[in-house]
């Protein structure tokens, strides 16, 4: 079968298929087929193909604890497919011997379309990323030559390199590259408001429709296009009092970026709570209140989220408050939490 | 009439000698390579560096040892009198000076044409354009599977290198969260990627000092080259270790990079 990015009913079918070879195993043929209703995607292909074998190695490594010090956490513990690849739950994720990072783990999700990753944007490149959850102390704690040297001692790995790579060498560049295939492949484009869009599905509610006008209005100058962010950094008017982290201040060193952190994206956002770069609200109910009524005044504020009389905040009704949130619910994707080529095998 | 024999062989000799030696002199056949070797001897002030073990006085008066000291050269350029260059081919040229590793502070640099050679300019760091290459051309001491631990030399967080690394101890640091007086210095910074920020990617060029290194198939200089790790506490700022003891990504990270750029010199040529 393959493993695209079919839309629709006949796509979720697809994708929920699979077959035997005359051996037993799974096989599935993977490629990256840009939905057709995104924009191209920014990441580098050509030095990094998404092939079945890639991606089979890249899904191993990403569900391995070995990656981590003590073998204990692998990527999938903070990211888990069923919370779109985000720590359901977790305001700040803990990682190795339970001690907790500083910001909350943002979904692994239409990667292909992102040029910087981090909250505050620090890594430029998505072969670069996996090094950082690797040596985080908090993270998982390993030493990338000692995570090499795990993987070439562990008989499963050598035949997936060769596979994917054409030799069983197992360095630095093939294990980001892999697990960069994975997570390339965590597309999400396929939620009821992709089928609305795409004429394939059924309308959105009435609620919802209302919703996606407000939403448009208020909120889509940042939250904007089908990926529901402009990749920007923003400072959003959080109450600093007891978080003073600077986000991309730290990797630009530039005062106007202080308390800056990227815009997210919306798509699933209703299973991606806590939210806000340090997870402090609980439900969508509570961000749209902060929206509201709660942000606090600050120097490099964005301009954006003043009124026209220069106090912070958005204008939102109770009712739109509740319509926006029965429209964002509609860009869950059951069929990116659910395929079963993502999760773990 | 024997003697006058052998005075006379003796000036043919001594004449193919100097025919030998001018041929040698003159002979730039591009066509002919040899080898040119950079030596890097760190010490301090006018004193060898003993890591760990040795104390030493900085420009603020400061008391200091040296614990762990890493640099990456990069980007080898050999210039001759006429001021034309002999650039390493870019994949091969990248360096790592580590005190704790006497065979790194070698640089042997391979099939050099033949040529009279006056200055070196190198890179102290990594050049923007490598700290954003793709991963799988980072290899040697790119891979940060490499430099792992107290080595490392990477940036996971704010992807980049870390161009000079240099820890030790002093009584004038604050105590650390480990309970040491302990100093720390991690310079890099590339100019940013989506954004600008500190470019702290530093060229030198040493000259030396008007002696010719002449590189031929059979001679194979060697440049010796003392770099003193004091400098990096002096010059265009006075650092003091009471007032930065830790500095890594930040502003002040320029006027390290700044003061170190100017540690190196050419002690001597050897032929």
């Amino acid at each position: 079968m393959k493993f695209r990015l079919y839309l629709g009913v006949v796509g979720a079918l697809l994708l929920m298929a699979s077959c035997k070879d005359n051996g037993g195993s799974e096989v599935v043929d993977v490629q990256f087929v840009k939905p057709s209703h995104f924009p191209e995607p920014v990441y580098n292909f050509a030095e990094n193909e998404v092939t079945t074998e890639g991606f089979v190695l890249g899904r191993t490594l990403f569900y391995d604890g070995k990656l981590s010090r003590d073998n204990s956490i692998s990527c999938g513990s903070c990211h888990q497919q069923s919370a779109a690849f985000t720590h359901h739950g977790h305001d700040l994720s803990h990682g190795i011997d339970d001690q907790l990072g500083s910001r909350n783990a943002p979904p692994v999700m239409n990667l292909a379309w992102q040029s910087t990753f981090f909250w505050d944007g620090g890594v430029h490149d998505l072969d670069l990323f996996s090094l950082a959850p690797i040596e985080n102390p908090v993270e998982m704690d390993e030493k990338l030559d000692v995570v090499l040297e795990k993987l070439r001692n562990d008989p499963r790995y050598p035949p997936l390199f060769n596979a994917a790579f054409g030799t069983p060498e197992i360095s630095t560049g093939r294990l980001l590259k892999a697990l960069s295939q994975f997570m390339l492949m965590c597309v999400s484009a396929d939620s009821d408001y992709d089928r609305m869009l795409l004429g394939t599905g059924p309308d959105l509610s009435t609620e919802a429709m209302a919703g996606m006008e407000t939403f448009n209005q208020k909120c889509a100058s940042c939250h904007s296009g089908v990926l529901f962010t402009d990749y920007s950094f923003r400072n959003n008017g959080l109450n600093r009092a007891f978080n003073q982290d600077a986000g991309r201040e730290r990797i630009t060193l530039n005062p106007e970026d202080r308390f800056k952190f990227k815009v997210p994206s919306l798509r699933n956002v209703a299973r991606t709570g806590p939210y806000m770069h340090d997870g402090r609200y609980y439900n969508l109910e509570a961000v749209l209140n902060y929206y509201a009524s709660g942000m606090v005044d600050q120097e490099n504020l964005d301009p954006l989220l003043r009124k026209s009389d220069g106090t912070p905040g958005i204008d939102l009704s109770a009712n739109e408050k509740e319509n926006i949130i029965a429209f964002l619910k509609t860009l869950s994707d059951e069929q990116f939490i659910r395929n079963p080529e993502l999760a773990e095998q | 009439m024997k003697n006058i024999r052998i005075a006379g062989y003796l000036l043919l000799t001594a004449s193919l000698l100097v025919f030998t030696q001018c041929k040698k002199d003159d002979d730039n056949d591009p066509n002919e390579t040899g080898h040119f070797e950079m030596e890097f001897d760190n010490i301090v002030g006018g004193e060898e560096l003993n890591l760990g073990t040795g104390t030493y006085t900085n420009a603020a008066g400061e008391t200091f040892s040296v614990t762990l000291l890493n640099y990456y050269i990069s980007n080898i350029e050999l210039i001759r009198a006429d001021g034309s260059v002999y650039a390493m081919p870019q994949d091969s040229s990248y360096f790592l000076v580590k005190e704790s590793d006497d065979a790194s502070h070698a640089i042997e640099i391979e099939d050099v044409p033949a040529g009279d050679y006056t200055s070196v300019r190198f890179v102290v760091g990594v050049d923007s354009l490598r700290n954003t290459m793709d991963i799988g051309q980072r290899t040697g001491v790119l891979d940060p599977a490499n430099n792992t631990g107290d080595d490392n030399m990477y940036w996971t967080w704010n992807s980049g290198y870390i161009f000079f690394k240099m820890e030790g101890l002093s009584p004038q640091a604050p105590v650390d969260p480990g309970g040491l007086n302990k100093y720390r210095f991690h310079i890099g910074g590339f100019g940013g990627m989506s954004s600008p920020t500190i470019n702290n990617v530093k060229t030198v060029t040493l000259d030396f000092n008007g002696v010719k290194a002449l590189v031929r198939k059979d001679a194979h200089p060697h440049a010796h080259i003392f770099v003193d790790v004091a400098k990096v506490f002096e010059g265009e700022t006075t650092v003091k270790i009471a007032e930065n003891s830790t500095v890594m990504f930040s502003p002040f990270s320029v006027n390290i990079a700044n003061n170190y750029q100017h540690m190196f010199v050419v002690d001597h040529i050897h032929q």
